[in-house]
């Protein structure tokens, strides 16, 4: 009653692109967080009003589809800058600005979250800014923050099945190729859907846990 | 380095037609929301309801919708549900894609917001002589709906950005459809592009500024 034409090579092809997924995701998440703590920085330092073309501009990147940034993206690099960039190299810079947008908002959160009593008490004891940043805002505000960072993390791997609209072969682009060959979509969705299950949930999970463990009520 | 000229007037030309597309995302996007809230609070009835397999339901949607891609899913509406032997419109597909990811995090956020209704006031409306499903209605459901009012407008943005997946299932009619059928007609990929992008802009600005209008006048009290 089961049979299938899906071979080892296949799912050699599959695996390929699940690594290409993990890849754009991981460099995408580390390049936008460094990112997203720089801008969440700044836009908590100078204000609503002063940082306004800074929120312009994150806002920007969070309302326009992912799709189309990747499509705008790429020709403004190919037809108009010449840059000859890979499509790797341009999915990871739209997926890194797509991930700070929302990082600065979380950052900013949780420097929020910190009490203003806390940060005064420090620098009355002779801290400098760097110091409270540091030493007082930084572990605190991560107690806040992880939890939502996780959710992003998970978030952008999951919105990373759109670039292939720049040409990568990420997991769900391998699977519709293998589709479009073997014509058996229910399976190999299947094994998609699995896999990008079995990394998202127990990270999501931990994030659950971790937001219950850490809440002070 | 930058020898390109840009040729604005050509998008501007079609954007008639791109404001058509505009309206079917709106539509797509509407119908998700509406039918998604109702789905989202079966489901909370569902897992209120001590019934075993209502809410290992509810919680398998929930943990699928909130774990995969959304494109995933919409793939799995089309060519999951073809391969059945249900071959779907796109419009359909991407309608029942995005309804099922609209329904597992409104559900998830109707369970943060039901956290937050006192126990008490159930009991109360029990001891004042109100049925289960009456307490739930006029005492919870009010206060549950009021409460995620602003995760349901932050839904309600995904859900018009995710309308611009649907191309992946064939769909031509709405804005990033009609915009990549421009795109194959007149080679201006930048502009049309930036011109879509804007229009998604502004309809989610109209859309979180009304949210917010609205919630000042529901929520006066």
């Amino acid at each position: 009653m089961f049979d299938t034409a899906l071979t080892a090579a296949d799912f050699i092809f599959l695996a390929k692109g699940a690594g290409m997924t993990i890849v754009v995701t991981i460099i995408s998440v580390i390049a936008g967080t460094v990112l997203g703590i720089v801008f969440g920085v700044i836009r908590y330092q100078l204000g609503a009003i002063w940082a306004a073309p800074l929120i312009f501009v994150l806002d920007i990147f969070r309302s326009i589809p992912l799709l189309i940034q990747l499509v705008l993206a790429n020709a403004f690099m190919g037809t108009i800058l010449r840059l000859n960039m890979s499509g790797f190299t341009v999915a990871c810079i739209v997926l890194s600005m797509y991930t700070a947008a929302y990082c600065a908002e979380i950052v900013r959160g949780g420097i929020e979250a910190v009490p203003a009593t806390t940060r005064r008490a420090a620098r009355s004891l002779g801290m400098t800014w760097g110091q409270d940043m540091r030493e007082i805002v930084l572990p605190l505000a991560t107690r806040v923050a992880l939890p939502s960072w996780i959710g992003l993390a998970l978030g952008v791997m999951k919105d990373s099945a759109l670039v292939y609209v720049v040409q990568v072969t990420e997991l769900l682009r391998s699977t519709q190729i293998l589709i479009t060959r073997l014509q058996e979509p229910l399976l190999l969705l299947m094994i998609c859907g699995a896999f990008y299950f079995v990394i998202s949930f127990p990270l999501a999970r931990f994030g659950g846990y971790l937001e219950k463990r850490w809440s002070n009520d | 380095m930058f020898n390109y000229t840009f040729q604005w007037k050509q998008a501007m030309a079609r954007l008639p037609q791109m404001l058509d597309g505009a309206i079917v995302t709106m539509q797509v996007a509407i119908l998700s929301m509406v039918i998604g809230i109702l789905l989202a609070i079966v489901l909370t009835m569902f897992r209120l309801s001590g019934i075993r397999i209502l809410s290992a339901v509810a919680k398998a949607w929930v943990e699928i919708a909130r774990n995969t891609p959304a494109l995933f899913q919409i793939y799995m509406a089309h060519f999951g549900l073809g391969s059945f032997g249900l071959h779907l419109s796109p419009f359909l597909s991407i309608l029942i894609g995005i309804t099922f990811n609209n329904a597992g995090y409104l559900t998830e956020n109707f369970r943060g917001a039901l956290k937050a209704i006192p126990d008490t006031q159930t009991r109360a409306a029990r001891s004042l002589g109100m049925g289960a499903a009456g307490a739930f209605r006029h005492v919870v459901l009010p206060q549950m709906l009021r409460i995620s009012f602003l995760p349901m407008t932050n839904q309600m943005v995904w859900a018009i950005l995710m309308t611009s997946l649907g191309v992946t299932v064939g769909m031509n009619t709405d804005l990033y459809g009609v915009t990549q059928d421009l795109n194959a007609l007149t080679f201006r990929t930048f502009e049309l592009f930036a011109l879509a992008a804007v229009i998604f802009y502004v309809i989610t600005k109209i859309v979180t500024l009304g949210a917010r209008l609205i919630a000042a006048r529901l929520f006066r009290y």
